[in-house]
């Protein structure tokens, strides 16, 4: 039996009618694997400063997210507290080792604090996001102790904060970002963009919201 | 053996779909759902258009360098820790699967949602060998308790309603209080939520599919509502990616560009919920994810429709928007189609991955209105590629006789004007005559395929060319 | 634009492709295109014809499509236009024809020439001939049902209603779904007979809801379905091609209607 990779290669090579050596050919390849060129950028998230906060917001909200704009890091333990005393939530919150998230003044609060990943038993968890998107008001997350990937899923209530100044306009902006983060080729474990919570419409053709992931999800922007 | 296929029996299927009730009820409620969302969605963004003809660029860039950027996507795997097996078909990709379920001793999987493990019929032979495959996907669980294949490609119990949910989980979830209400959607989402929480903890591997695979980092791309692909691919100990070969894109930035329109197209969302881009297994800081990441890689047929009339069909993006629009697919639903792609990209695709004299049936079940391709992403030009279909059987002399013998006899006198003047003169006449009093026909000769179902006008008497003639002389 | 600048500006000679449905079953639609052409300032021709290939095209028999096409490409190269009243035929020639004779370098750009100057009688008239308004009345309650080549091959959409506007004592109203397919699709409503009439009948659904009392198309493939399947339902909606009421000819009984014919 020969081996399955080669026969592929040569199929794929044989209806295409190349050979995989060709100089034009591979030049091409490696060459837009290098730039990585950006295609057409809609205009909706070209907007700066607090226009493109305005938009952040207005579309998170509009595929039921909820947000709220603080002055500063010092205002995010508040925010936090009155979020889940507003909805009746315990005063528990878990998070990563994010040492923005942990400077912040947690104690002026009397949330409790747990660290590290979800073992699928907590209500509440406040991670940082690496950027957000204004264009459809996505979230863009990175795996690692800092935030960790079950943080995203597994509590039924998700807060993530957004600093202002790293609200990008479009997609392309964000992995702009995550490159200056990680190096270009290379990547967290995972990358989460996550807009809005949870929901599915596979019953009744209905969409309803809390899947399995989040049922709600609150942006606290950081405009400090 | 990919999937068991009753494609050839499409007639057959179609009229039990169009008897169930149930069904119809499923398929009225979809017919305006999806187009209206898809279209305000579409409005909403101006660029739309141009971003079409990007993402097709980039999918026919793609393809024309496959084998560079599969070498390219596979070294980055295997440089952020993960690996990639190979499989040529159906068989092949089973056995990868079963060989890395007995190498992490998995009893039970998690899977989100994948047509390439409908494809390959995963689950049976994951069943066969021990090892129980969950479906998490809300739909895929549903119909995975009901023994269903899906019936849509992103909404696979599309053609259940909420009263068939409830009896299924009073079925299966015989651990919980019969007393229940479950007469809410919501509850039922809920109680979905608790039973497949324990299940995600339970699994010793995870499976999903594949939206993207990205050559520039060899990430896999992907796309939920739900959050449930996240969780089976995070929580056990190895993740298994199932994605056919033209899943690739080249960059990050591609996959942006398609990803723009492949919400709007599905859903009518300008983003999923959940985009996740996933690359290699946990890392040593990392204090979750999976320890192992294996990508297996289907080929099945797809490397020889490259170069082919039915190349542009390997840039299908599996968004569904071309059964959504589709007046026979809202007539019948998907699993008349018979296999595992419904609609018009399974027209177009059945035939190729499974054979023509298995699927043929398919691309000739089209009222050719071309609604699919006005609304493709990808411009796949749907319509021209089920003609390409029905040309392949006529030169194979598998069209059915009555068929070639009615375009015969209507070719011959269409290719002689003289002789068709005549002979369309005579039949108008006589024709005309016979249905004067009811100014219709209930029934004719020859034309029960219409006439069981609606009325035949009856013609006015003469032809146009007759009466031309007559009225304006000699002007041709 | 000024009509006196026109001393004796050469005709515009338009070959009419009347198709085989109105050929056969109705010629009434063929004599309204003609009117309307002419009052577009048109100079009609209609040349000895049969069928514009679709069905054997469309039934995978690229031969005998390519053999029809071929004679009609010979037959209509000669006009300075080829207008058909159907979005489907028009679009048959214009769409289709070029894809036929990529390969053929003897025919290809005599196909590319025809499609380009190929039309649909609707959009003929107002996006060529410019026309704005018609001379015609019927007085009624009429619904639009857009045939699907022309609305997605040639952009057939506001024209007809634009003229339909200018009838005197006719109202359109719309239909929903009124862009959907009504299941005709040639040979497939008799080879999938069970399949087109569901499809049918969701569309006399539709017209029925929309309150009208005519139904009016730009193909009678399409109308010839959606009357047959209004009829059989014992719905009192009458059906006629577009051009019948553009034009004012409307003496012959609508479409599987009785009464008094020549």
């Amino acid at each position: 039996m020969t081996d399955a990779r080669a026969d592929i290669f040569a199929n794929i090579r044989r209806s295409l009618g190349v050979t995989g050596n060709e100089a034009t050919r591979r030049m091409e390849v490696a060459d837009r694997v290098a730039r990585a060129p950006r295609g057409v950028i809609p205009q909706r998230g070209q907007v700066a400063d607090e226009a493109r906060v305005a938009l952040f917001r207005a579309q998170a909200e509009a595929v039921q997210a909820t947000t709220v704009a603080v002055d500063s890091v010092a205002d995010v333990p508040a925010a936090v507290a009155n979020y889940l005393r507003d909805h009746n939530l315990p005063a528990t919150i878990r998070m990563g080792g994010d040492l923005r998230l942990t400077a912040m003044p947690w104690g002026d609060t009397a949330l409790e604090l747990k660290h590290g990943p979800s073992d699928g038993n907590d209500l509440n968890a406040v991670s940082h996001s690496l950027c957000a998107i204004a264009e459809t008001g996505t979230l863009v997350m990175t795996a690692g102790p800092d935030n960790p990937t079950t943080l995203n899923f597994l509590p039924d209530n998700h807060i993530v904060i957004v600093n202002a100044r790293d609200l990008v306009g479009d997609m392309e902006e964000a992995w702009s970002k995550v490159r200056i983060a990680y190096g270009k080729g290379e990547m967290p474990r995972v990358v989460n963009f996550i807009t809005g919570p949870s929901r599915s419409a596979d019953i009744g053709q209905t969409m309803l919201l809390g899947a399995h992931g989040p049922r709600s999800l609150h942006v606290i922007v950081v405009k400090g | 053996m990919t999937a068991h296929a009753t494609s050839p029996q499409f007639k057959a299927n179609a009229t039990r779909a169009l008897a169930d009730p149930n069904l119809q009820a499923a398929l009225l409620k979809m017919r305006t759902g999806f187009i209206d969302r898809r279209a305000a969605a579409v409005d909403r963004l101006p660029e739309f258009d141009a971003l079409r003809d990007s993402a097709r660029d980039i999918k026919n860039h793609t393809l024309a360098h496959l084998d560079l950027y599969l070498e390219e996507y596979e070294r980055n795997v295997r440089a952020a820790g993960g690996q990639v097996h190979f499989a040529r078909d159906a068989e092949e990709a089973r056995r990868i699967v079963l060989d890395l379920c007995r190498r992490y001793d998995a009893k039970t999987a998690a899977k989100g949602k994948s047509m390439i493990s409908e494809e390959i019929g995963l689950n049976q032979a994951m069943e066969a060998a021990g090892v129980a495959p969950v479906e998490t996907d809300l739909g895929e669980y549903i119909i995975q308790l009901r023994n269903e294949p899906p019936s849509h490609i992103i909404a696979p119990a599309v053609h259940i309603n909420p009263e068939q949910v409830e009896a299924d989980f009073r079925r299966v979830h015989t651990h919980l209080d019969p007393a229940r209400d479950l007469h809410e959607p919501t509850q039922l989402l809920t109680e979905a939520r608790q039973v497949l929480r324990r299940k995600y903890f339970e699994a010793d591997i995870g499976i999903t599919g594949a939206n993207f695979l990205i050559a520039e980092t060899g990430s896999s791309v992907i796309v939920t509502n739900e959050g449930n692909g996240d969780l089976s691919q995070t929580l056990p100990k190895a993740h298994i990616v199932l994605a056919s070969i033209e899943k690739l894109v080249p960059t990050l930035e591609d996959a942006s560009q398609i990803l723009r329109v492949l919400a709007r197209s599905a859903t009518g969302q300008e983003m999923s919920v959940y985009t996740t881009v996933s690359t290699g297994p946990r890392r040593q800081s990392d204090p979750d994810g999976p320890g192992a990441y294996h990508v297996v890689l289907l080929d099945n047929g797809r490397s020889a429709m490259l170069g082919t009339q039915f190349q542009d069909m390997l840039r299908c993006i599996r968004c569904g928007a071309c059964m959504n629009h589709c007046p026979v697919y809202h007539a019948v639903g998907g699993h008349a189609y018979g296999w595992v792609y419904p609609g018009p990209m399974g027209a177009v695709l059945t035939p190729s991955l499974i054979g023509v004299d298995k699927g043929g049936q398919l691309p000739n079940a089209s009222t050719f209105c071309g609604r699919c391709e006005s609304v493709c992403p990808m411009k796949i030009p749907l319509p021209k590629m089920m003609r390409h279909w029905r040309e392949r059987e006529f030169e194979r002399h598998l069209t059915p006789a009555a068929v070639r013998y009615g375009l015969g006899l209507w070719s011959f006198f269409a290719r002689r004007p003289a002789l068709y003047r005549l002979a369309t003169r005579a039949a108008m006449g006589t024709l005309s005559l016979a249905g004067r009093a009811r100014g219709r026909f209930r029934w004719l000769p020859l034309a029960g395929g219409w006439t069981k179902y609606r009325d035949f006008p009856a013609p006015q008497g003469d032809t146009f060319q007759a009466r031309w003639r007559k009225e304006r002389g000699g002007r041709a | 634009m000024s009509a006196a600048a026109s001393s004796s500006p050469a005709p515009v000679r338009v070959g009419l492709f009347v198709t085989c449905l109105v050929d056969l079953i109705r010629p009434s639609v063929g004599f309204a295109a003609v009117k309307l052409l002419e009052q577009a300032g048109c100079e009609v021709h209609v040349p000895s014809q049969t069928c514009c290939g679709q069905p054997a095209f469309n039934s995978g028999d690229r031969a005998t499509a390519r053999a029809i096409a071929a004679q009609v490409i010979e037959t209509f190269s000669g006009f300075d236009y080829v207008v058909a009243p159907s979005g489907s035929c028009a679009g048959q020639i214009r769409a289709h024809y070029p894809e036929l004779f990529a390969d053929d370098p003897n025919l290809s750009g005599k196909a590319n020439a025809l499609a380009a100057k190929t039309y649909e009688l609707i959009s003929f008239l107002v996006d060529v001939r410019g026309m704005t308004t018609v001379d015609a009345a019927f007085d009624g309650v009429a619904t639009y049902h857009d045939s699907c080549s022309g609305l997605r091959e040639l952009g057939v959409k506001r024209q007809p209603r634009r003229l339909l506007a200018s009838v005197k004592g006719l109202s359109l109203i719309e239909m929903k779904e009124n862009e959907t397919c009504c299941g005709f699709g040639g040979t497939f409503a008799v080879k999938y007979g069970e399949i087109s009439d569901s499809i049918v009948g969701k569309k006399t659904e539709n017209i029925s809801a929309s309150g009208a009392a005519l139904l009016l198309a730009g193909d009678l493939g399409c109308l010839m379905n959606m009357a047959g399947k209004l009829q059989r339902e014992g719905k009192p909606v009458q059906a006629r091609h577009v051009a019948e009421i553009l034009a004012g000819v409307t003496d012959a009984p609508a479409i599987g209607e009785a009464g008094e014919r020549r």
